[in-house]
């Protein structure tokens, strides 16, 4: 196993931790905020990420593909914020989950009906592809890198938003108690509007920033929100700074995981027995680490609710 | 109308579609009431975690799959006349039914102990996304374990065995289905008015009086979801042995998904319920699927409905909703 | 002098930096009811929530029943024979009256984990239920759904809840709250002659009660004990009529 393996799969797990950051970020804040558990959210980053292939078909342009994708999916979020989401904010977790699962079948569906079953492509442009050389000699591809460094400034502007800015302070102490900074004269369907639209937007930007390096397909969305989903879990519901730990812990776990598991059940087993039962552990990784946070902290590493 | 009037006619509905179809000539239809049986099983199972304790478990797909893994795994050991295990202990495949869902039963009830031990912990949207990950988790399993069938699922060329029974007779194979569905739901039934029915419902609704007389809301949580897995994953083996497939799919989210929607469009918490809820998705796949292959929006937007504005699903409706006791 | 069946000793709890529970003993001796009287604010939660077994105290000791149960969980205090009402009726809404008390009867006698038999067909299980209600004079209305009880009617409830338990000790956190002037006059006589079965720690803020009922009245005042006596002592302690009845006096 040699160093710089290592180092690029950190790269790797940084990379898909920040991603995983962007999806439970909004998620965490949606039900911080305005306690609602919100399934549809795979949906909204696959918005985004065909949103994207779209703009970047017709335009040749990526970065109008991705204000797309930002404009698309924060459009479908406030969309259904005003259509559904704001019905279920005084219901049962019962109802929103139902209800959310019913707008992911629409999405899904309508989706496939509208771009049809095969992915589309969005490729990386050509002044972000290829490879970079990293101190110490490492090659690394160049739009992971811009990836990872998105992510970590997006971080950063959400930090500053929440703990500096105004909106910030509502949606601290939206947290905190709902029912009094509607006592308190805030425009709180406002800003639940802005809450979702903005968890919305953070996916779909995701969903276009990985639909470039995977496909872009329906039914992208799911497996990235269950992630997003034990992410929070570990990070502790309405926390963001939980969802950052939670999401670098994840991406690292599963991407060193799979690399590496494999590798070491080598070390005692015959090749063809450690693939299978490195790769087996390997897919479960994740859950084994959720399943050991929650023996000691059933709220998560930094809960608040 | 009274609950129990409903109960009825959809149970002798159902019976009566499969015995027409029979007379009919058309397998095709018994096979669909065959698949509205033991979905319906499925919906059961889910019913004692979701409808009587409360608890929204989003992974129930975890027992269906495992339920019917049981199957694929010992039928097809038997298929190809090799053992599971010869050391320490002899263990061979096997094709006998009752075997295979002794086998479902036993070892969904094991899972649901460990991941229910693990999920009950939490509360409320953590119970719904933890229960969520681990079905996630043995989805991601079965289709990295490639000794039976990885993604593309296992084969079972003939269908399993039961004493005394031709299974391949479709409307046979149905009324093996459809006893068993009856003797689950008189089992629940007999269940929610015993006294651990009164204690989980009251944990539902009130945990701190639970524990203020005495009793441990988590364990009978445990209880409730360790019987709820074990009758899922009896619907998965029957679910297997209806397609003579099993795959991954079987763990999938939309699996559990599905299974909650039976409970919620045929109403949460009626005994009932998950038969007519299954029997109403089986129609809208029959029907609406034959009108348009994107008749999920069609659910979709019926889910949507039911959640917002028709609350108690279709036996709610018919019984003009009061709570769910007795 | 045999051991009191209720005792807690130098309890401390803290919240961050707000101590809640500074140092508190006290103690309920068979057939006596001892009240737990002071402002909002004083520690009187908190200090239930550490005796029922919700709260996990910094420091000190709670013994019932002969026992030390200070890690002991509710529930298996509760088992221990400690009867509970709570300050907001903990009814299941759903079930009918005669439901949430069988449910304490069932649990009296172990038998929650029977799946066969339908509870209403348990005689023995019927008759101690319809005893708690006919106690509280709720016999009547067994086959009502608790949803639509009246509040008075729920707080009568709530107490055959825990009679039907058969505990060694209650601790009621203010039975009257809500209660007009003739519910309270009822639950007032039918705890007095409660008192003779178990002794009862009373939280409460209606003094007609408190001075009617309690044996003896134990004050907290920010997390401590300033005073405890009968009625008489504590009318008369300087201490506490500053503190608390000096307020009273001016109503």
């Amino acid at each position: 196993m040699s160093s710089l393996l290592l180092f690029e799969q950190v790269l790797n797990g940084l990379q898909l931790g920040v991603m995983l950051f962007l999806m439970a970020a909004g998620l965490t804040l949606i039900f911080g905020v305005m306690g609602l558990i919100n399934l549809a959210h795979g949906s909204l980053y696959m918005v985004g990420a065909f949103a994207a292939a779209a703009v970047a078909g017709a335009t040749g342009s990526f970065l109008l593909a991705l204000a797309a994708s930002l404009a698309a999916a924060a459009a479908a979020g406030a969309v259904i914020e005003v259509g559904v989401i704001r019905r279920l904010y005084d219901r049962d977790h019962l109802d929103q989950v139902l209800a959310t699962f019913a707008l992911i079948l629409i999405f899904s569906e309508g989706t496939r009906w509208i771009f049809g079953s095969f992915p589309l492509f969005l490729d990386v442009p050509d002044y972000l592809s290829g490879p970079v050389t990293l101190p110490g000699g490492i090659q690394y591809p160049l739009y992971r890198l811009v990836i990872i460094l998105a992510g970590l400034v997006i971080a950063a502007g959400l930090f500053l938003l929440i703990g500096r800015t105004r909106i910030g302070i509502q949606i601290r102490a939206g947290e905190a108690d709902r029912e009094m900074i509607a006592a308190l004269g805030i425009d709180i369907t406002r800003l639940y509007t802005l809450v979702f639209a903005l968890g919305a937007a953070l996916a779909g930007l995701a969903g276009a920033l990985v639909g470039a390096i995977q496909s872009v397909q329906v039914g992208m969305g799911e497996p990235v929100l269950i992630l997003a989903f034990v992410v929070i879990v570990i990070g502790g519901i309405g926390s963001v700074k939980g969802a950052f730990i939670g999401a670098l812990l994840v991406g690292l776990t599963d991407t060193l995981g799979r690399s590496f598991l494999p590798g070491l059940f080598g070390l005692f087993m015959e090749p063809s027995a450690a693939t299978t039962v490195g790769s087996a552990l390997a897919s479960m990784a994740i859950y084994i680490l959720m399943a050991g946070v929650l023996l000691f902290r059933p709220k998560g590493l930094f809960g608040v609710a | 109308m009274r609950e129990r009037h409903i109960n009825a006619i959809l149970l002798a509905g159902l019976l009566a579609t499969a015995l027409a179809a029979w007379g009919l000539d058309q397998p095709f239809t018994i096979t669909l009431a065959t698949k509205v049986a033991i979905l319906a099983l499925a919906g059961v199972g889910l019913n004692i975690t979701l409808g009587l304790g409360g608890m929204i478990s989003l992974g129930h797909a975890a027992f269906f799959g495992i339920g019917g893994y049981a199957m694929g795994i010992l039928a097809s050991h038997a298929q190809n006349y090799t053992p599971l295990m010869e050391a320490p202990l002899l263990i061979e495949g096997t094709k006998s039914m009752p075997v295979i869902w002794l086998v479902a039963i036993v070892s969904s009830a094991l899972a649901a102990l460990v991941i229910g031990a693990l999920s009950l912990r939490t509360t409320g949207a953590y119970f719904i996304m933890v229960t969520l990950a681990f079905g996630q988790m043995l989805y991601y399993f079965a289709i990295s374990w490639p000794a039976y069938g990885g993604e593309d699922g296992l084969s079972i060329y003939v269908r399993n065995g039961f004493p005394g029974l031709n299974t391949l007779d479709p409307i046979q194979f149905f009324g093996l289905c459809f006893v068993l569905l009856c003797l689950v739901l008189l089992f629940v039934a007999r269940l929610g008015r015993a006294p651990f029915g009164l204690a989980l419902m009251a944990a539902r609704q009130v945990p701190a009086r639970v524990e203020a007389v005495g009793l441990s809301p988590y364990r009978l949580q445990l209880v409730a979801f360790v019987l709820s897995g074990a009758i899922t994953g009896l619907a998965g083996a029957l679910f297997a042995d209806l397609n003579r497939f099993v795959s991954p799919a079987m763990f999938s989210w939309q699996t559990s998904g599905e299974i909650m929607v039976f409970v919620i469009l045929g109403g949460v918490a009626r005994l009932c319920g998950p038969v007519a809820g299954a029997a109403l998705f089986i129609l809208l796949e029959h029907w609406l699927g034959a009108l348009s292959e994107f008749w999920h929006i069609y659910l979709g937007a019926l889910l949507l409905i039911v959640v917002l504005f028709a609350r108690g699903g279709l036996i709610g409706q018919i019984a003009k909703a009061e709570a769910a006791h007795d | 002098m045999t051991e009191p069946v209720l005792s807690v000793r130098n309890l401390e709890k803290s919240f961050g930096a707000l101590k809640a529970t500074d140092g508190v003993s006290l103690d309920l001796r068979a057939g006596e009811i001892h009240a737990l009287i002071g402002p909002n604010g004083a520690g009187k939660s908190t200090l239930i929530g550490q005796i029922a077994g919700n709260i996990r105290p910094d420091r000190g000791e709670v013994r019932f029943a002969g026992r030390d149960v200070t890690g002991l969980t509710t529930g298996a205090r509760a088992r221990l024979g400690l009867g509970r009402t709570f300050q907001i009726s903990a009814l299941a809404m759903e079930h009918t009256v005669l439901q949430n008390v069988v449910l304490g009867a069932l649990a009296a006698r172990g038998r929650a984990m029977r799946f066969w038999r339908p509870v209403l067909d348990n005689g023995a299980l019927l008759e101690a239920a319809e005893e708690a209600l006919g106690r509280v004079g709720l016999s009547e209305l067994g086959a009502m759904r608790t949803a639509e009880l009246s509040h008075g009617q729920r707080r009568q409830l709530e107490v055959a809840v825990a009679l039907a338990l058969k505990p060694k000790a209650f601790l009621m956190d203010e039975p009257m709250a809500g209660l007009g002037g003739e519910g309270s006059k009822q639950l007032t006589e039918f705890l007095g002659g409660l008192r003779d079965e178990a002794p009862i720690l009373l939280v409460e803020h209606d003094m007609d009660a408190v001075f009617a009922l309690a044996d003896r009245i134990s004050v907290l005042v920010y997390g401590q004990v300033i005073a405890t006596g009968t009625a008489q002592d504590i009318r008369a302690n300087q201490a506490v009529r500053e503190a608390y009845l000096g307020e009273e006096a001016e109503t």
